[in-house]
C-alpha cells in the first residue's frame, strides 16, 4: 500500500525552509443577533483591507490574463472605446443636430465612465459564483471578491481615460475650478461600486438568473439616461425631470461630467448622487450582513 | 500555544433544487404569502449535529465515519469555510486546510504565480514570497513548467504543485484530508518527510482518513462520526476496536508493529 508511515524515514532529503503566517485568534460563531452579525461583516470588510496587495494581484492578474498573448495587451479596450466613440461621435452628431467640438468630448466622458458602470454590474453578480473554487478551499474575507471586481474595473478604466485626454486636447476642452468636486466624486464612485458589487454578487449567488435581468435593466438604462444625448435636448419637452433629474445615474454621471466639460459645481446634482448612494450603501451593507454567512453554502 | 475550541457546532445545508433556487419561485411564492411557510419547510440536510470538542496543543485527533458522515464538513466548518448554523468556534494559531489538490488555484494563471497568489493570502512580504517560490519549485520539481498555466499540467502535476505549495506553509493548526496521503509511488517517497516535518511542526492536526493504519500511528485521540453526530470519542486503540471489524483491527495492529 501506498502511504506515507512516521515511523520509516529511508529518504533524507532537505528540509524546506517553511514559512509561517501569523496566527490570529478568530471566533466564528452561528450569528444569534444583528450586532454579532454585524461585527462579523465589519471583520470581513477589514480583512479584505489588510489583504489589498493580494486585492491588487488578483487584479493585475485577471487584466493579464485577459489579453495575455495579444499584441496590444489592454491597450485593445483604449482602441475599441477610441472606434467607439469616434464612430458614433460623428453619426449622432448629424442625427442630433450637435456641433461635433461639443458633443464629442460628451461622449467620451458618457460612454468611458457608462462602461465602467456596465461591466461593474455585470461582473458583480458573479464576484462570488465565479471565485467558488477559492470560497470552498479557504476562509478568506468574502468582500475581497467584491473588492476584485471594482478594482479590476478601475485598472480598465485607467486605459480608457487616454481617450477621454485625447478627445479633450484635440478640441482644447478645459475643465472647470469645480474639478477639485472630483476627487470626492471618484470616492463616491469606489464606495458605490463596492456596494453594488456585494450587492449583486449576493444576490446572484442565491439567485441564478440575476446576471440576465441586471444586464437588461442596465442596457434600458443606457438609452434612458443622458449619455449618448444631452440633457439639454429636453429640457423644453417638459419630460426632463423623470429622465434626468430623479435618474440615479444620470447624478453620478453628472458629478464627474460637469466639472470635466467645463460646468459649475453643481449642488443639486451633488444631493441626489449622495441620497441615491446613501440608499445603495444601506442597502449592500445591510444584504451582507444578513447573507455573508451563507454565501459559502450556496457555491 | 494554538487552540480549537468548538461548543455545540450545528450545520445544515439547504438543498435548493434546481427550481427553489430560481427567483422567479421565489417572488411567486411571496406573492401568495408562503414564503414563511417556505421557509420553514425548506429542506435541508443536517450535516453536523451538535459537536463540541476542544483540541490543544499536541493533539493530534484523526476523524473516521463512512462516506457521508460529516468528516469532510466538519474540516470545512474547522477551516471557517462554512460558517456554523448554531454553536461556535473558536481558532486561536494559523491555519492551513488542505481539503482538495486543486486548493482553489487558479488553472488559466502559471505555476509561479498561484504560488505568489498564496504567498500575498498568508501576507508574506515579497523576500518571503521569493523564498515560497524556490521552495516549492524545488520541491513539486515542475522547473520550466512553473512559467505555464497550471491547466496545461498533467494531473500528477497537480497535485504536486498543490502538495509542495500546501507543506510549504508551516500551520499552527493543519487540517487535512484523506487526499493528501495518496499520490503515485515516486513522489510520495519525497512528499513523506516533508508532510511528517509539517505534522511534527503543527501544534494541532486533524486528519480525516479511512486508512485505520494511519490514523493508529499518527493520532493521539479519535472521533467517530456518524450521521453527523460523535458516536465515539477517545483514543485511537478503543475507538478504532469499536470501529473495525476485529479481523481488520487485528491487521492495522499487527502492520503497525512491523513498521516500528
Amino acid at each position: 500500500m501506498n502511504m506515507i508511515m512516521p515511523g520509516e524515514m529511508k529518504v533524507e532529503i532537505e528540509v524546506p525552509s517553511l514559512v509561517t503566517p501569523p496566527g490570529r485568534t478568530v471566533t466564528i460563531a452561528a450569528a444569534q443577533n444583528w450586532r454579532i452579525r454585524a461585527s462579523l461583516a465589519a471583520a470581513d470588510l477589514q480583512e479584505t483591507w489588510r489583504l489589498w496587495p493580494l486585492v491588487w494581484t488578483l487584479s493585475l492578474l485577471d487584466i493579464r490574463l485577459r489579453y495575455r498573448g495579444s499584441l496590444l495587451g489592454p491597450f485593445w479596450l483604449t482602441l475599441s472605446t477610441a472606434v467607439m466613440v469616434g464612430a458614433i461621435g460623428f453619426l449622432y452628431s448629424r442625427l442630433f443636430h450637435q456641433n461635433i467640438a461639443g458633443y464629442l468630448p460628451f461622449l467620451s466622458i458618457s460612454l468611458v465612465l457608462w462602461n465602467f458602470i456596465n461591466t461593474v454590474t455585470a461582473e458583480g453578480c458573479i464576484c462570488f459564483t465565479q471565485s467558488e473554487g477559492m470560497i470552498r478551499a479557504m476562509r478568506m474575507p468574502l468582500s475581497l471578491h467584491a473588492a476584485r471586481v471594482v478594482l479590476r474595473n478601475i485598472l480598465v478604466l485607467g486605459h480608457n481615460i487616454v481617450v477621454i485626454i485625447v478627445v479633450f486636447s484635440i478640441f482644447r476642452v478645459v475643465p472647470s475650478q469645480a474639478s477639485f468636486s472630483l476627487l470626492p466624486a471618484a470616492a463616491l464612485w469606489v464606495t458605490d461600486s463596492l456596494a453594488i458589487c456585494l450587492l449583486l454578487g449576493i444576490f446572484g449567488a442565491r439567485f441564478r438568473d440575476i446576471p440576465p435581468i441586471i444586464a437588461s435593466v442596465i442596457q434600458i438604462a443606457f438609452y434612458l439616461t443622458p449619455i449618448m444625448w444631452n440633457p439639454s435636448m429636453l429640457t423644453h419637452r417638459g419630460i426632463s425631470a423623470v429622465f434626468v433629474t430623479w435618474n440615479p445615474f444620470y447624478a453620478l454621471l453628472e458629478i464627474m461630467r460637469g466639472p470635466l466639460l467645463g460646468g459649475p459645481l453643481a449642488p443639486g446634482v451633488w444631493v441626489t448622487a449622495l441620497g441615491y448612494s446613501a440608499a445603495l450603501v444601506l442597502l449592500a451593507g445591510f444584504a451582507f450582513v444578513r447573507a455573508r454567512p451563507r454565501i459559502a453554502y450556496w457555491m | 500555544m494554538a487552540n480549537l475550541l468548538i461548543e455545540n457546532l450545528s450545520l445544515s445545508f439547504p438543498l435548493y433544487h434546481g427550481e427553489s433556487r430560481s427567483l422567479k419561485k421565489t417572488m411567486l411564492a411571496a406573492a401568495s404569502g408562503r414564503l414563511g411557510e417556505d421557509r420553514k419547510h425548506r429542506l435541508v440536510v443536517e450535516a453536523l449535529r451538535d459537536i463540541s470538542l476542544t483540541l490543544k496543543s499536541g493533539d493530534r485527533l484523526g476523524l473516521i465515519g463512512s462516506n457521508g458522515a460529516g468528516k469532510t464538513t466538519l474540516l470545512r466548518a474547522m477551516a471557517g469555510i462554512y460558517e456554523p448554523v448554531g454553536g461556535q468556534i473558536t481558532l486561536d494559531g494559523a491555519v492551513t486546510a488542505l481539503l482538495d489538490p486543486s486548493q482553489g488555484m487558479n488553472f488559466d494563471l502559471t505555476g509561479r504565480e498561484n504560488i505568489r497568489l498564496r504567498g500575498l493570502f498568508n501576507g508574506l512580504n515579497d523576500s518571503q514570497i521569493q523564498q515560497l517560490q524556490a521552495d516549492v519549485a524545488a520541491f513539486a520539481g515542475l522547473n520550466q513548467f512553473l512559467e505555464l498555466p497550471v491547466r496545461t499540467y498533467s494531473s500528477g502535476m497537480v497535485v504536486r504543485l498543490g502538495f509542495a505549495l500546501a507543506t510549504a506553509i508551516k500551520p499552527q493548526i493543519l487540517l487535512m484530508d484523506e487526499w493528501i496521503l495518496a499520490g503515485d509511488a515516486s513522489f510520495m517517497d519525497k512528499a513523506r518527510h516533508r508532510l511528517e516535518t509539517m505534522v511534527r511542526g503543527a501544534e494541532i492536526l486533524v486528519l480525516s482518513s479511512h486508512n485505520s493504519e494511519i490514523i493508529l500511528q499518527w493520532c493521539n485521540r479519535v472521533i467517530w462520526l456518524d450521521n453527523g453526530q460523535i458516536k465515539a470519542d477517545g483514543t485511537p486503540e478503543d475507538v478504532m476496536a469499536a470501529y473495525l471489524p476485529p479481523e481488520q483491527f487485528a491487521q492495522a495492529k499487527a502492520a503497525i508493529s512491523v513498521a516500528a
